[in-house]
């Protein structure tokens, strides 16, 4: 076979057919373009919902629940026979607190293991902040602050006010924006709170955070360990999460298994279980976007398929002439195949550049989103494996689309042709 | 003088619409040089004889071989590269690539036979074009030229490998008298100055008579061969 008299007769073939040629390009330039368009944008809007997500999410939560015990007190005090029962109506669980055991030993053991990036500990407890007479109930979460602006990125949701300020003395919160509205109050002012004891205190608002998820502004306070720790009245150690963030995302389950093997007393959460509904819906989208991007990369495929039907079609005594002066099946395969992996090609590059300019002008097309919600533009990701995937689609669809006329073509009898 | 082709008891049969014995066992010879006409009525089955000379109809009984190489039985890529080097085609309607220029028409096969550089082949292209008093259309395209220039093009295309026997199916059908003779002139000059065989199919009993033999079908047999006087 000779590759390149095959694609010098090709070119000629395509440059002398422009409008056709163009056409039959046009529609894997579209499709081409939608793909990547529609992959940028949905996994954009993945990343960033993932984001908002992931950003306070812990891959691997560890804490404490309190529960029921299963083991009833009345059967260590009388050994139980064949034919006893005890039935105990209405258990409730011990007086028993959230605290995980040994929690900053624990720590220390967690964070030395090789997949884990950090580990932020925690003290969370309920409490109502007194709006005069209203009671709001929220939690106040005791944190290491360095920590917690390392890993989680803290210092970024912070609308006044800043993090080291809760270090300038006892006391000091940062309020979600949420809560603050509902309060009234403002950096600098005081809020007074009930902890689940009873006991009332007077904290002082050192900052106003928001992560543009309602659940958290509307009921979320921060403050240091310390702080939460005297509220409670507990000692140092006293700690109810611990909040482990990983090298590889991905790898929180089979995290998780592992601790579960290693520590007891303790309940593990990876954030897929936690946040199953999000997962969802990426999977949904991905798949949604898939399945367009093919639609539209088959309709153009039927597209060359037709047109290489009919170029060839028109070239039947080209065809019959080039096999009469010795060309062989092969070379006629060759030639149209060469056409329609010509038009692929330039179609994809050109579909790739379009898809890029659009993709461009969306990142940079402002998002008409609530004030609180973090984000200004579309969110588009610019991923160069998309592109290449782009690329690689274009090309298998026209060599597919190409591959039967050409075959077809390979088996014209010159013979009829030539004899009329 | 060496025999270049050997047609020996080739039987042919049509199968649509019904079947039917379209050649009836022809055998023959063609010396190397020689400059052979096949004429008989439309229906005789002479242009179907041709074609199975011509190596591009492989469906017939009998067998065929021409510079002493059988033919008969070879698969259609093997063929493909035996017509490419030895055989040369001018058929009735011209049959030129029209997107191509002329030059470009005539160094297709010879491209393809890759034995020469493509400087090379440009050349000789311009040369075969020269015998046909073509090489001032060398670069216009195919499709603007007339038919009578057409029919010389397609002569120098077939030239262009140097074949060892030249087919031509009616090569003066659709040409006029003065384009008729000069197609007549270049073949007649090739069988006698290149030594190259001149097989062809004709119904223009002038241009059968200007040549060496004659031979005369009738219902899928050979009637009669005879030197013209």
């Amino acid at each position: 076979m000779n590759w390149k008299l095959s694609f010098r007769i090709a070119l000629t073939h395509l440059v002398t057919k422009k409008k056709q040629s163009i056409i039959a390009m046009m529609g894997v330039t579209f499709g081409i373009s939608m793909f990547i368009i529609m992959i940028s944008f949905m996994t954009g809007v993945n990343q960033f919902l993932e984001d908002i997500t992931m950003d306070n999410t812990p891959h691997v939560r560890i804490y404490k629940p309190i529960e029921i015990e299963d083991r009833k007190i009345i059967s260590e005090a009388k050994a139980e026979g064949a034919d006893d029962w005890h039935i105990v109506q209405h258990q409730k669980p011990k007086n028993d607190m959230p605290r995980i055991k040994n929690g900053l030993q624990l720590m220390g053991k967690v964070e030395n293991m090789p997949e884990v990036l950090g580990v932020a500990p925690q003290v969370a407890t309920q409490v109502f902040y007194n709006n005069g007479p209203v009671q709001i109930p929220g939690t106040i979460n005791g944190i290491d602050i360095r920590k917690q602006v390392a890993l989680f990125a803290l210092d970024k949701k912070m609308d006044m006010g800043s993090l080291d300020d809760l270090l300038k003395g006892g006391d000091l919160i940062v309020m979600g924006r949420g809560l603050a509205e509902k309060m009234g109050v403002t950096t600098g002012d005081r809020v007074s709170v009930t902890t689940p004891e009873g006991n009332n205190l007077t904290l002082k608002v050192a900052g106003i955070f928001s992560y543009g998820v309602a659940a958290m502004d509307e009921s979320r306070s921060y403050a240091t360990l310390a702080t939460v720790q005297k509220i409670l009245q507990k000692d140092p150690s006293y700690i109810t999460d611990l909040n482990v963030k990983l090298k590889d995302v991905n790898g929180a389950k089979a995290f998780k298994a592992k601790l579960e093997n290693q520590i007891e007393d303790v309940y593990i959460e990876d954030w897929e279980t936690a946040n199953a509904s999000i997962r969802a819906g990426d999977s949904i989208r991905s798949v949604l976007t898939l399945v367009v991007c093919l639609t539209l990369l088959t309709v153009a495929g039927f597209g060359i398929y037709n047109i290489m039907n009919m170029n060839i079609i028109n070239k039947m005594k080209d065809i019959a002439i080039l096999k009469a002066t010795g060309f062989q099946g092969g070379d006629i395969t060759a030639i149209f195949l060469i056409q329609s992996l010509m038009i692929g090609v330039l179609g994809g590059a050109l579909g790739l550049i379009i898809g890029f300019f659009f993709s461009y002008l969306l990142s940079k097309a402002p998002f008409p989103a609530a004030a609180f919600f973090r984000i200004e533009t579309f969110p588009v990701n610019f991923k160069l494996i998309h592109y290449m995937i782009g690329l690689l689609f274009g090309f298998c669809t026209t060599l597919i689309a190409g591959y039967f006329p050409s075959k077809r073509a390979s088996k014209i009898d010159p013979v009829q042709i030539i004899r009329g | 003088m060496a025999t270049i082709l050997k047609a020996d008891n080739i039987v042919k049969y049509f199968l649509e619409p019904e079947k039917f014995r379209v050649l009836k066992g022809v055998s023959f010879d063609v010396q190397q040089g020689e400059f052979l006409s096949i004429v008989g009525k439309s229906g005789c089955g002479k242009s179907t004889l041709l074609y199975i000379l011509s190596t591009m109809d492989t469906d017939y009984e009998g067998q065929m071989e021409i510079n002493g190489e059988v033919l008969t039985g070879k698969t259609q890529n093997e063929l493909a590269r035996f017509r490419n080097e030895h055989l040369g085609f001018v058929f009735q309607f011209h049959y030129l690539l029209p997107e191509f220029t002329a030059l470009m028409n005539v160094m297709l096969p010879a491209l393809r036979l890759g034995k020469y550089s493509k400087e090379e082949v440009e050349e000789r292209a311009i040369q075969k074009l020269k015998l046909v008093e073509m090489d001032e259309y060398a670069l216009k395209h195919a499709s603007k030229l007339s038919g009578g220039q057409q029919q010389r093009v397609a002569i120098a295309r077939a030239l262009i490998n140097d074949p060892a026997i030249i087919m031509g199916d009616e090569p003066t059908g659709n040409l006029d008298k003065t384009n008729s003779n000069k197609v007549f002139d270049i073949f007649k000059e090739l069988a006698q100055e290149n030594k190259q065989t001149i097989i062809t199919v004709t119904h223009d009993m002038d241009f059968a008579n200007g040549s060496d033999r004659i031979i005369e079908m009738q219902d899928g047999q050979v009637l009669d061969i005879r030197t013209p006087q």
